[in-house]
């Protein structure tokens, strides 16, 4: 199964729907609860960090009979220095953005810990693409 | 215990009851970061915070959490219990601080001592 989502740069009243929509089709497909959280996790932390630091982005979630496929490609300023960025508690976002409680720094470790695998591939000054992997266990 | 009977015994205000007042807690946790809740929070618990805005309700969904008590009084704007409306989410709030909160909450969950979250 195959879903697509457009998420759009500094959009905060919609940021998580993708998420959101994505929670509703793994529990309707029977999935175990502790694996949808973890990946419903990933997915809204990576939604959010599209909203938060770039400027749009598309999501792909490709659902196999094994393994749950999550790719987030965004056009934005990208990620120039990625072992900065995973370290908890390295933020840039705004001081609007944290008055939201955002910009707490845990987001990207939050995706490591709530995913089986996790890649950033990022350009710095056009964009960045994530992908995230969760192994479905039967 | 029960939302609806913690509801009841911190004399909570009921935004919106959600779907979730029968569900038995299973602990707490109060924090106004958002990806601090998404990361730490367990299903089932009740979260405490001074956030008010729509994002609250999806990190709410995502995790499972039974409830969210927003202090200081602060009335949510109509968008955000409609959300919480939406998403079947239990909406509360209190006139009183997220520390007396948070220390009312424990008591009644784990008032024997036992509570180990
Ligand atoms: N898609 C992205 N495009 C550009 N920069 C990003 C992107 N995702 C993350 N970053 C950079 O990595 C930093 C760390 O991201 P992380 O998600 O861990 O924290 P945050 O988004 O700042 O705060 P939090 O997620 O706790 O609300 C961000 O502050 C930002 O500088
Ligand atoms: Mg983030």
């Amino acid at each position: 199964m195959d879903l697509d989502y457009n998420i759009e740069g500094g959009d905060f009243t919609h940021a998580g729907e993708a998420s959101s929509h994505l929670k509703k089709i793994l529990k309707s497909l029977n999935l175990d609860s502790g694996l949808i959280r973890r990946t419903v996790v990933s997915m809204y932390e990576a939604e959010v960090n599209v909203v938060a630091h770039a400027w749009s982005g598309d999501i792909h979630v490709n659902i196999r009979p094994d393994q749950i496929h999550i790719t987030i490609t965004d056009s934005g300023p990208g990620i120039p220095d990625l072992e900065l960025a995973m370290q908890k508690g390295y933020s840039t976002a705004s001081p609007a953005v944290r008055e939201m409680g955002f910009g707490a720094g845990m987001g990207l470790p939050n995706i490591k810990e709530n995913s089986d695998f996790m890649d950033i591939t990022s350009k710095p000054g056009s964009g960045t693409i994530m992908k995230i992997v969760n192994q479905i266990k039967r | 215990m029960k939302v609806a009977e913690l509801i009841e015994k911190l004399n909570l205000t009921v935004f919106e009851s959600g779907e979730n007042m029968n569900r038995e807690l299973t602990g707490g946790y109060a924090s106004d970061l958002l990806s601090d809740v998404m990361g730490k929070t367990k299903p089932d618990m009740v979260w405490i915070t001074l956030q008010s805005h729509v994002n609250i309700i999806a990190v709410a969904s995502l995790k499972d959490l039974a409830a969210i008590i927003i202090v200081h009084g602060q009335v949510p704007p109509s968008e955000v219990i409609e959300k919480a409306c939406a998403e079947g989410i239990t909406l509360l709030g209190t006139e009183s601080d997220t520390f007396l909160t948070a220390a009312k909450v424990y008591q009644c969950l784990f008032s024997d001592g036992t509570g180990t979250r």
